[in-house]
């Protein structure tokens, strides 16, 4: 089974590859990755769909909350949350003169799967879609009966309904020692 | 501007070698008083600051130039990470602008080191500079300690700044977990004395974290066996009544029955390794384990905890320490008839099969060559080590009194290891004895430090344990793979003497066994370096050995005769 992993980092340079790098350098090949910044500029929100051995889940989030610029990494696919995917899709469907037909059946699927339209040319259409993966493999497969589709996905994005405490540690005085991470709350 | 960092720091020694890159540097170092090593390979400033760092405690720096010099880090780098070692190192990287154009000695530093050290930086503008490099020692020294790479690009080195004081470190995503859960210390406390085969498993991190004595302390409120790890030599007096010896795969075999047999584990400051535990399964199958490690990471990687207390070990044992004492009262009692017959069953076990030093009258079996160092050094001097059978030997049979004696590279075994630390030890403990056992191999890695060792006129005592063979390849393959020998045979060697004295020090070959004591007495009355070269019986294999993949209480206790083809 894919797990869902959202890590909360610090928008610099290599901190991606850090936490990218735990994971490949376990042989593990990332299915999806999506990140980009949050409401502080300082930091970015990272969602990475990777397929780890159960037993081993645990070890990789725990491996990923030791980097020192990663602030939360957690697990979703161990606790309620929604995960979400973008679709841009581009259909063939050249208009004939006195003939519709293809054209108008696609806009009424569009419709059914909520896509909107972000293109329309005498070629075809170009629709951007969301949903959970099932979803958009659903559509891809109910648009290409209708012709040649070209597909981009952007990967999951998910959001944890369970929000855990955001714990950070504060600044210390140079040359003394870190602030201990309180453990017993 | 770097240097004023490192000063403030308290940095007192660099190992390094300079290049084109860190000119700006190496100039500047010209008018401060921080001493800089030259050593004679770069992988070698890696391992000399290791062994300064793993000698005192404080963080060890290695400095090194772009390109081949970074990239020659990488091997100490990685090792000192498995060992959790406090070591900053500084590389030069081509002008900011050059980056990317695969200019005159540009490599990706910053990514090739990403994944072997605790955290890494590429610095290009001098106003970071400070705070990167207080930041730098703050990680490598807190938490569990590790290795952290600074990149500076060669624009930054010349730019001048005056240095504005970093007064506080600010890393939200830097959790250290110190203090142990005081609950979960009660718990551990109540389960120690309810036990009836404690067993007392510690290692590195009991000297990471200088806990020994608030070790020693636990050991003695429990009267409990203890057995330290390869890492872990020296947190327990060797000599002490409680101090059983190093388990795992040449462990002896008491500690290993003992760990099989016992029915709590009490891991401080370890985290498992195979070398240790054997096959998992059969591995403390009826212990209850109890784990204090200040990395959560540690915690269930490899056995699963049943009492999990995520903390500075010293920090734990001393909250654990006055609990334990508080329910000696009401609870020593309950299982003391159990406990004595535990000690009498590890007594029995030591006595059963004892680790003694082979010795013979014909030729010096290398166990007997470490016993008469052991006799020399009573458990005072600063061993290092390289990797391999000398070093099992070693760890065998060299007794350590005292934490940081006991240098040696452990997780990553990196061969070449135990010249360059002796180096680092030497500057960081002038007025120690600094002995480094080694190999025929790993020696052969490290001959070029010799001229490091000769300029400084350190006093090192280099010993070479000569089989003439890559000894632990040849017995796995002696063992595992038919007695087919293949690339283990190492039957050049240079002459010692003449090797030492072209470096200008001495330097003596020994064969036979009556020469063993004399010469080692020399050597160690020798006020300069000395290079001692003892030709040991070739076809000694260390035991007991635990088979990789084998259970920890089916140890092989010696060289099995062969049998007579009828």
């Amino acid at each position: 089974m894919l797990q869902t992993i959202s890590v909360l980092l610090e928008n610099k340079t290599g901190a991606l590859m850090r936490a990218t790098g735990l994971l490949t350098a376990r042989g593990y090949n990332i299915e999806s990755l999506t990140v980009a910044k949050t409401l502080d500029p300082t930091l970015s929100r990272m969602t990475i769909v990777v397929d780890v051995e159960p037993r081993l889940r645990a070890q990789v989030i725990k491996q990923m909350n030791k980097l020192i610029n990663v602030l939360q990494a957690s697990d979703l696919s161990e606790s309620p949350s929604v995960t979400r995917e973008l679709l841009l899709l581009r259909v063939r469907a050249a208009a004939e003169e006195g003939n519709n037909g293809p054209r108008t059946a696609i806009l009424k699927e569009a419709e059914i799967f909520g896509a909107r339209v972000v293109d329309s040319s005498v070629e075809g259409f170009a629709l951007e879609v969301t949903g959970d993966t099932e979803k958009l493999d659903e559509f891809i497969d109910v648009m290409r009966s209708y012709g040649d589709i070209e597909v981009t996905r952007s990967g999951a994005v998910a959001v944890s309904l369970d929000p855990k405490k955001l714990r950070l540690s504060p600044p210390v005085p140079r040359g003394a020692e870190p602030t201990t991470v309180n453990v017993e709350s | 501007m770097l240097l004023e960092c490192l000063v403030r720091e308290g940095v007192e020694c660099i190992f390094g070698y300079p290049g084109g890159v860190t000119l700006p540097l190496y100039d500047a170092m010209y008018d401060n008083p921080i001493r800089h090593v030259l050593v004679r390979h770069e992988e070698n400033a890696c391992f000399a600051a290791q062994g300064y760092a793993r000698a005192t405690g404080k963080v060890g720096v290695a400095c090194a130039t772009s390109g081949p010099g970074a990239t020659n880090l990488v091997t100490g780098l990685v090792d000192a990470m498995m060992d959790s070692i406090p070591l900053v190192a500084l590389t030069g990287q081509v002008p900011t602008k050059l980056i990317g154009s695969d200019a005159f000695q540009e490599a990706d530093t910053f990514g090739i080191t990403r994944s072997c050290t605790k955290h890494n930086y590429l610095v290009k503008n001098i106003h970071e500079l400070p705070e990167v490099i207080h930041e730098a020692f703050y990680i490598a020294s807190t938490g569990r300690p590790g290795p952290v790479l600074v990149d500076v690009t060669k624009d930054v080195f010349q730019g001048q700044v005056h240095y504005t004081p970093v007064t506080s470190i600010h890393l939200p995503g830097y959790k250290v977990h110190a203090d142990g859960h005081t609950g979960q210390i009660r718990r551990a406390a109540q389960m120690m004395w309810e036990a009836q085969r404690p067993y007392v498993y510690a290692g590195g991190g009991i000297i990471h974290a200088g806990a020994h004595q608030e070790l020693r302390e636990l050991v003695e409120i429990l009267d409990a066996p203890c057995v330290n790890t390869l890492m872990g030599l020296g947190a327990m007096p060797s000599n002490h009544p409680n101090f059983v010896s190093m388990p795992g795969m040449h462990g002896s075999y008491a500690a290993n029955m003992g760990m099989y047999n016992a029915d709590l584990l009490i891991a401080l400051g370890v985290r498992f390794d195979d070398r240790v535990t054997g096959r998992l399964a059969a591995f403390a199958p009826h212990a209850k384990v109890i784990h204090v490690d200040i990395d959560p990471a540690e915690i269930g990687k490899i056995r699963n905890a049943d009492l999990p207390i995520v903390g500075d070990v010293r920090r734990v044992l001393q909250k654990l320490n006055p609990v334990l004492r508080e329910l000696e009262p009401s609870m020593a009692a309950r299982n003391s008839a159990s406990r004595r017959a535990w000690w009498s069953q590890i007594r029995a076990w030591k006595e059963e099969h004892p680790l003694t030093p082979a010795t013979s009258s014909t030729e010096i079996k290398p166990q007997h060559a470490v016993a008469e160092i052991d006799r020399l050094t009573r458990g005072e001097a600063i061993v290092t080590s390289d990797v391999g059978q000398h070093q099992m030997w070693s760890a065998q049979f060299i007794r350590f009194n005292h934490p940081r004696l006991w240098i040696n590279s452990g997780g990553l075994g990196s061969m070449g290891f135990g010249l360059p630390a002796a180096i680092g030890a030497q500057f960081a403990c002038p007025e120690k004895t600094v002995v480094s056992i080694v190999g025929d191999g790993g020696f052969q890695m490290s001959v070029p430090e010799l001229a490091t060792i000769a300029s400084h006129g350190l006093p090192i005592k280099i010993i070479v344990l000569n089989n003439g063979y890559l000894g632990m390849v040849r017995q796995w393959q002696e063992l595992f793979y038919n007695n087919r020998l293949c690339s283990v045979t190492l039957d050049s060697f240079p002459d010692a003497e003449k090797l030492a004295g072209a470096y200008g020090f001495k330097g003596r070959t020994i064969e036979h066994v009556h020469e063993l004591r004399p010469a080692l007495e020399e050597a160690f009355a020798e006020n300069g370096p000395y290079l001692l070269n003892i030709r040991v019986s070739p076809t000694e294999n260390v035991y007991p050995m635990v088979p990789a993949g084998g259970a920890i209480n089916e140890m092989v206790l010696a060289q099995p005769q062969p049998v007579a083809v009828p």
